[in-house]
């Protein structure tokens, strides 16, 4: 009886049904994409746009264009190029310096390496507070304690890049193998052998891969530093602008926009090695 | 770091030689023992396999003995020296006396075939010189003799997660042995193999280590390759010995008494 296929007619009643979501399943799907349009709405509302400004953005935009337009590529060297050139070093020593920040505090975080659980949640508060202040927040403080500069750049990318760096690499060592680290330990190795032998190999993709995305990143954002006095070429950009020197500006945005593609082109080379 | 060169065989403390386990008993969760009192002595020779069913203990016993897993209570004297009471460096001290090999042979895979063979001298070898890879010539020769034994004489430079699981395993004994053991454990060293190369792991544990002189403690799933293999067999069920003696005692009986039923046997 049971081996008929259910079509139609008397069978009609064996046909077995199947939904892929239960009614309170639906009613709770419907509620999330609900939610999503409100929230969308709510925001559009908040932002009060002001129609007459909307109205000539494009004139605006346009006249923009066209003050910028030839860029005053005579003014890049040397003024440009000099702070590009910090902009570069303001964006390696600082992924360097977080790095020597980041790595004590990702191995106190991960929670396979250090087993101390209010020491992972210290580590974990730190992470969270150097990601919570904007790069542009801890150059501002850091202007403030070392005066305006690529000092105050420095630590301000430093700072912000910890939290970033330290939580990916602590991610990183929580997901390796805990084998080959069972196996060094029952052979006698003492810790830091095991670090090095067991699990730096394990994250050392990782590593690199984290290493240079930082890098990439804080490249564009020490661009923007000097806009409020952090060294690098955000400076002459905000002088530029002050002066409504536009085609000055068209050469700096072009300059950030060259050194942006160069390391993306060097990073995905190296990374791609790497792996 | 401790002088080079030694061999820590040599070194006779006073009391029993051999494995003595007394009292051994591991609860994970408190009230529900996995290991209930074990008391076993282990010959300075020989392979002694144990076989018993999953989750009863097999596992938990042997890595009570290196103490990768603390036990609850009793005495590892191993040369009369009880293991369960040390800590820290002198723990550390004691494991390298003890090598180990593991059913997911453990490899850093990311690593040459050659330094996971070395990494059994991380005991010995002074940080900056496993770090710098300037192990000593004694080890590299010794190693590069191991590779020979375990017939990977070729793989030295190729990367651990480019090998077959029984290659894998080879260079898991090498590693093991290179620590110059003076008691060797296997946790279930061929549950992830196939049957041929099963056998010839065995074969290469048992050839290697009765070369070497070091006695061997195994866990195995495999009823016929402890037979094969093992000069004496325990048979473990829920947390307790419930047989020991060698192979040819081993009856159908007993086994339906360590893994219950009949039907199987």
């Amino acid at each position: 009886m049971s081996g008929a296929a259910g079509t139609a007619g008397p069978m009609a009643p064996l046909i077995r049904e199947w939904h892929r979501f239960t009614p309170a399943e639906r009613i709770g799907r419907w509620l999330v994409w609900l939610a999503i349009v409100a929230s969308v709405v709510w925001a559009v509302r908040t932002v009060e746009i002001i129609p007459e400004f909307l109205e000539d953005a494009p004139e605006q935009m346009a006249d923009l264009l066209v003050r910028m337009w030839p860029p005053d590529l005579a003014h890049y060297y040397p003024d440009v190029h000099a702070a590009l050139v910090e902009t570069l070093h303001i964006a390696t020593l600082g992924t360097l310096f977080s790095f020597l920040l980041a790595v004590p505090l990702a191995l106190l975080a991960a929670r396979n390496i250090c087993r101390i659980r209010p020491l992972n949640a210290f580590a974990q508060l730190m992470l969270v507070s150097s990601r919570s202040v904007n790069s542009l927040v801890w150059a501002l403080i850091f202007v403030a304690v070392f005066g305006p500069g690529a000092a105050a750049g420095v630590f301000a990318i430093a700072f912000r890049s910890v939290g970033f760096v330290g939580k990916l690499l602590a991610e990183a060592l929580e997901e390796t193998n805990r084998g080959p680290v069972e196996a060094l330990t029952a052979a006698g190795a003492p810790w830091g052998h095991i670090m090095l032998k067991g699990v730096w190999p394990q994250v050392q993709p990782a590593f690199w891969g984290i290493a240079l995305f930082r890098w990439d990143i804080n490249v564009r954002e020490s661009a923007v530093l000097g806009l409020v006095g952090a060294g690098g070429i955000g400076v002459v950009l905000d002088d530029a602008i002050n002066f409504f020197q536009w085609e000055r500006v068209a050469t700096v945005l072009l300059a950030i926009l060259a050194v942006v593609i160069v390391a993306e082109i060097v990073v995905t080379r190296i990374r791609s090695r790497l792996i | 770091m401790a002088a080079q060169g030694i061999g820590t065989r040599g070194v006779a403390p006073t009391g029993t030689r051999g494995l003595v386990l007394r009292g051994l008993a591991k609860e994970y969760t408190p009230g529900k023992p996995v290991l209930r009192g074990i008391d076993l002595a282990f010959p300075e020779q020989g392979i002694t396999a144990i076989i018993g069913p999953s989750g009863t203990g097999k596992s938990t016993l042997i890595r009570c003995i290196n103490r990768l897993v603390e036990p609850t209570s009793g005495e590892i004297l191993l040369h009369g020296e009880d293991l369960a009471k040390l800590r820290g460096r002198a723990l550390r001290l004691a494991r390298r006396r003890i090598g180990m090999v593991f059913q997911e042979y453990n490899l850093v895979e990311r690593l040459t075939v050659m330094e996971n063979v070395l990494s059994g001298r991380l005991g010995y070898v002074p940080l900056w010189r496993a770090w710098l890879r300037k192990y000593p010539q004694e080890d590299i020769a010794r190693a590069f003799e191991l590779l020979d034994a375990v017939g990977l004489p070729e793989q030295a430079t190729r990367r651990a997660d480019a090998l077959s699981g029984g290659q894998r395993q080879r260079v898991g004994i090498a590693r093991a042995l290179m620590q110059r053991p003076e008691l060797l454990l296997a946790d279930e060293p061929t549950s992830s193999l196939d049957p041929k190369t099963a056998v010839e792991v065995m074969e290469l544990l048992t050839r290697l280590t009765e070369a070497a002189g070091v006695p061997v403690i195994v866990n195995i799933h495999n009823v016929d390759l402890a037979k094969r293999f093992a000069q004496r067999i325990i048979g473990m069920s829920e947390g307790a010995v419930v047989f020991d003696g060698p192979p040819e005692a081993l009856q159908p009986h007993h086994l339906q008494q360590i893994y219950g039923g009949e039907d199987w046997i």
